[in-house]
């Protein structure tokens, strides 16, 4: 069995919570349909309330405090991301997308995502694709097709085994077959030189 | 091993009196500051290079060349110049005739500027940055080590029998150091040359500074330069201090806080932990700055910076007192009880002239050497 990591990624604030909670569904039902394609994975789960005040350093200063630094590290070295976000006033949180401003437009290029939110009724759900799937594509990640919206009402006992829990499976197994099918995650060294100094003086253009 | 103070030249409010220091106030402030340095004993001033408010020092050899004629030992260099936005040639020819002025005492730091406005004002592009530093750095070398240069580049007018003057001093250009927090192709352009590399340090984690140096000493032996460790490495560094360390705690905090650049984010505390600030007492400013050395190996320069934030002029002084008194002195002890002998010193206009001197007087005793060849040695050890 190989072996890859996904990221698990919830703004949820409060405690216990939805999204946290949808994540949680999410990364367990990628990590199910990873292991029905002989992938072993190692979930690591990223609460960015947590890393709130780090998150604002991090934009004043330039450069992340350790703990969130090891969470910025462990995204830009996973194999594949749920990324969760409550919705607040029609798109993603502010907190969801300043964690998501730290990175450049390269470290999670190529990279396998599926994104999903949480809001009070239905009538939020395209914030996903307004919002939270047009952040991805900037930053050239691979969001699969299925992304998932979890309301109020998808909590309830009634509906806990239906259109949401399909959905899930469905997203999950999008996820699965982009982790499966890639090579292991190589994260980008910002310190790795990529052109010698001949390459670098002939880069001029003299006219 | 050198060491001296850097400054930014920031005009900024005192956040404990609310008072703002004219222009006037701040740049005649600098250069106190700049002769208090050599009346304690150290051996290095650099200013920033600024074309922007609230800083004040957008005409940087105006300020050394006062300097120059009110001191007499005093090293005078940049924090840094603008490579980018400024004409290799005025650089070329303001620095040589600072060096005269000054005799010797000169060398510069080159870097980039992170401030994307400024460019357009000087006819440049901030995403041009690299390729400027790289071109621009390529005809300025040429400018000070040939008499009569041709050249045609992308990002100025060509040359045509063009002769900067006046001439270095002694037909030895300043020493350069390149400085950068995190672009590894400034690391390459230093150890390209064997030039001296200059990490800011201040803002950032130490992990940045050990990477960057780290790449610039391997790269400097690569480019057969000498062994890693002989490498120019000089580092920045930012203290406030008082006897009782507490003291020095309560008393910068406000500054700290309200500072421009990490102000009104992490806690005092923790930037001490993620960066080399050190807010203390002389003794913890002894330990913190010899450690250093520990990730970065025995280097040539370390700068502080001490008058930023709205500090006013007194405190500056009294910082310096305290660093040349009692912080400087057991550096230099320490650090030259664990420095080998192959480590170099960094480079100055005398070790540079001397050097020069004997590669010409070398080649001319080889009698398989040409006259040619005795001036290409030359302009090899003026690298």
């Amino acid at each position: 069995m190989s072996r890859r990591t996904l990221a698990v990624v919830s703004a949820g604030l409060s405690q216990p919570s939805s999204t946290r909670l949808l994540a949680d569904q999410l990364a367990a039902a990628t990590r199910d349909e990873l292991a029905r394609r002989g992938v072993e994975v190692e979930l690591r789960p990223i609460d960015l309330r947590d890393h709130a005040h780090d998150v604002v350093n991090h934009l004043l200063t330039g450069f992340p405090p350790p703990a969130l630094r090891d969470a910025l590290d462990t995204l830009a070295a996973a194999d594949g991301v749920v990324a969760v976000t409550p919705i607040f006033n029609a798109s993603y949180s502010g907190l969801f997308k300043s964690f998501f401003d730290l990175f450049d437009a390269t470290t999670l290029a190529d990279r396998p995502v599926l994104i999903a939110a949480t809001g009070g009724t239905a009538r939020h759900s395209l914030a996903l694709e307004h919002a939270v799937r047009p952040m991805f594509a900037y930053l050239r990640a691979v969001v699969v097709p299925t992304a998932v919206f979890a309301a109020t009402e998808d909590w309830s006992q009634a509906a806990a085994d239906g259109a949401l829990r399909s959905r899930i499976v469905r997203a999950a197994g999008e996820l699965a077959d982009h982790v499966a099918r890639r090579p292991p995650a190589a994260p980008p060294d910002p310190f790795a030189l990529t052109a010698g100094f001949d390459e670098l003086l002939a880069g001029r253009d003299p006219s | 091993m050198q060491f001296g103070v850097f400054t930014v030249g920031d005009v900024t409010v005192d956040p404990t009196t609310g008072r703002e220091p004219s222009e006037h106030e701040r740049i005649k402030a600098m250069v106190t500051i700049a002769r208090k340095v050599e009346e304690v004993g150290l051996d290095v001033f650099a200013t920033g290079e600024h074309h922007n408010p609230p800083f004040v020092p957008s005409s940087p050899t105006t300020m050394l060349g006062w300097i120059a004629a009110r001191t007499e030992r005093l090293l005078l260099s940049t924090a840094t110049t603008l490579i980018t936005t400024n004409d290799p040639v005025k650089i070329a020819e303001d620095y040589a005739m600072l060096q005269h002025l000054a005799d010797g005492r000169v060398d510069l730091m080159l870097g980039r500027g992170n401030t994307g406005p400024v460019y357009p004002w000087f006819g440049k592009d901030i995403r041009a940055g690299i390729p400027l530093t790289i071109e621009n750095y390529d005809l300025l070398r040429r400018l000070w080590r040939e008499d009569v240069v041709d050249w045609s580049g992308k990002y100025r007018t060509p040359l045509q029998s063009f002769t900067s003057t006046p001439r270095p001093l002694d037909g030895v250009p300043p020493f350069v150091w390149h400085g950068s927090i995190r672009s590894p192709e400034i690391a390459e352009q230093a150890a390209y040359y064997g030039d001296g590399f200059f990490a800011n340090h201040i803002f950032w984690p130490k992990e940045h500074t050990q990477r960057m140096v780290g790449l610039y000493r391997e790269r400097f032996a690569h480019y057969g330069h000498g062994s890693p460790d002989q490498a120019i490495v000089g580092l920045g560094g930012q203290v406030f201090m008082r006897r009782n360390s507490q003291d020095a705690v309560r008393e910068f905090r406000p500054y700290f806080d309200n500072a421009p650049v990490y102000g009104h984010g992490p806690a005092l505390e923790d930037f001490m932990a993620q960066t080399p600030l050190t807010v203390g007492s002389p003794q913890q400013v002894i330990d913190r700055t010899l450690g250093f050395r520990d990730y970065v190996g025995d280097y040539q320069r370390q700068l502080f910076l001490i008058d930023h934030a709205g500090l006013p002029l007194k405190t500056v002084l009294e910082q310096l007192d305290l660093l040349g008194e009692e912080v400087v002195p057991v550096l230099r002890r320490e650090f030259a009880a664990l420095r080998p002998a192959h480590v170099p010193d960094a480079p100055t206009h005398t070790s540079l002239k001397a050097a020069r001197d004997a590669a010409v007087a070398e080649a001319a005793a080889d009698p398989a050497a040409g006259p040619a060849d005795a001036v290409g040695a030359a302009a090899e050890v003026g690298r």
